[in-house]
């Protein structure tokens, strides 16, 4: 699988990303932390966070005995600079010709519609 | 659910795998000719070993929004070329930010399969929440760029495709 198809389909699921939001608000956690805000077993929740760190969306780090999830924004930055951005310049210099365009629009003198 | 868990953890992770030999990745790090070619651009000076210095020196762009010349500042720590770099690191760019002192960077790279390698970067902001705020990408919208992610993903682009990301 390509990195970009597994961080799409690592963000495709709710848990998953309520579990990133977690780590967005307070990032650094434990299992057990991560565990206590969702309805779901301690094994469901290593489940997700497994295909999470697969996709780089989450790095572990062991602090003493402790195991930290920490959020990686990396490869959604990837996706974003790679594929959104274009995007999102296109819809700009459409939105600004229709501000040119509108305005022009605004100089006629208006006619009332009968 | 306070627990003695909570505690607060003020180092930032950031991991990103290129298409790249570690050396690659090390030479974009450590050397001014590609340092000046991804993120902020600012010229990279390294005295590569224990209690050298090293500093990042403002690009004209920078300079022109009235940076001084020294960005960025710092100790080294350890060296080990091509897998690990760790650094004090400071803004100097910014009053408000050289205030907060010296932060701590480590750089680890590791060789994985099929030519790609794994460049970790972990940056421990204890005591330093403005930086925190600016490498994190929060100052983006203000124009004080998108901060390590940004930084990763451009050197990603850099390094495997010969081209920055604007355009």
């Amino acid at each position: 699988m390509a990195d970009d198809d597994r961080v799409f389909k690592a963000l495709a699921d709710p848990t998953r990303r309520f579990l990133l939001d977690r780590l967005f608000m307070r990032d650094g956690r434990t299992l057990t932390e991560l565990e206590s805000a969702v309805d779901m077993t301690r094994f469901g929740v290593m489940k997700h966070l497994r295909l999470l760190e697969d996709a780089g969306l989450v790095v572990t780090r062991r602090s003493g005995r402790e195991k930290l999830h920490f959020l990686n924004p990396v490869p959604i930055r990837v996706i974003h600079d790679r594929w959104i951005h274009k995007y999102r310049e296109r819809h700009a210099s459409a939105l600004a010709e229709l501000k040119n365009e509108l305005e022009e629009q605004a100089w006629q003198p208006r006619r009332k519609r009968r | 659910m306070a627990t003695a868990t909570e505690t607060k953890v003020t180092t930032q992770v950031y991991r990103v795998y290129i298409r790249a030999t570690p050396q690659a990745i090390w030479d974009a790090i450590t050397k001014p000719e590609w340092t000046e070619r991804y993120g902020y651009g600012a010229r990279a000076e390294y005295d590569l070993r224990p209690g050298g210095a090293h500093r990042g020196l403002a690009s004209e762009a920078m300079r022109c929004q009235g940076a001084p010349e020294v960005a960025v500042d710092g100790e080294v720590i350890e060296a080990d070329p091509p897998r690990k770099l760790v650094v004090t690191w400071r803004m100097a760019m910014d009053p408000q930010l050289a205030a907060e002192g010296f932060t701590r960077l480590t750089y680890e790279i590791e060789e994985g399969k099929g030519g790609v390698t794994k460049l970790t970067v972990i940056h421990d902001l204890e005591g330093a929440p403005k930086l925190a705020a600016l490498v994190g990408g929060e100052m983006e919208p203000m124009g004080a760029g998108g901060g390590w992610s940004w930084v990763l993903s451009d050197l990603k682009t850099l390094l495997e495709t010969g081209h920055r990301l604007e355009g």
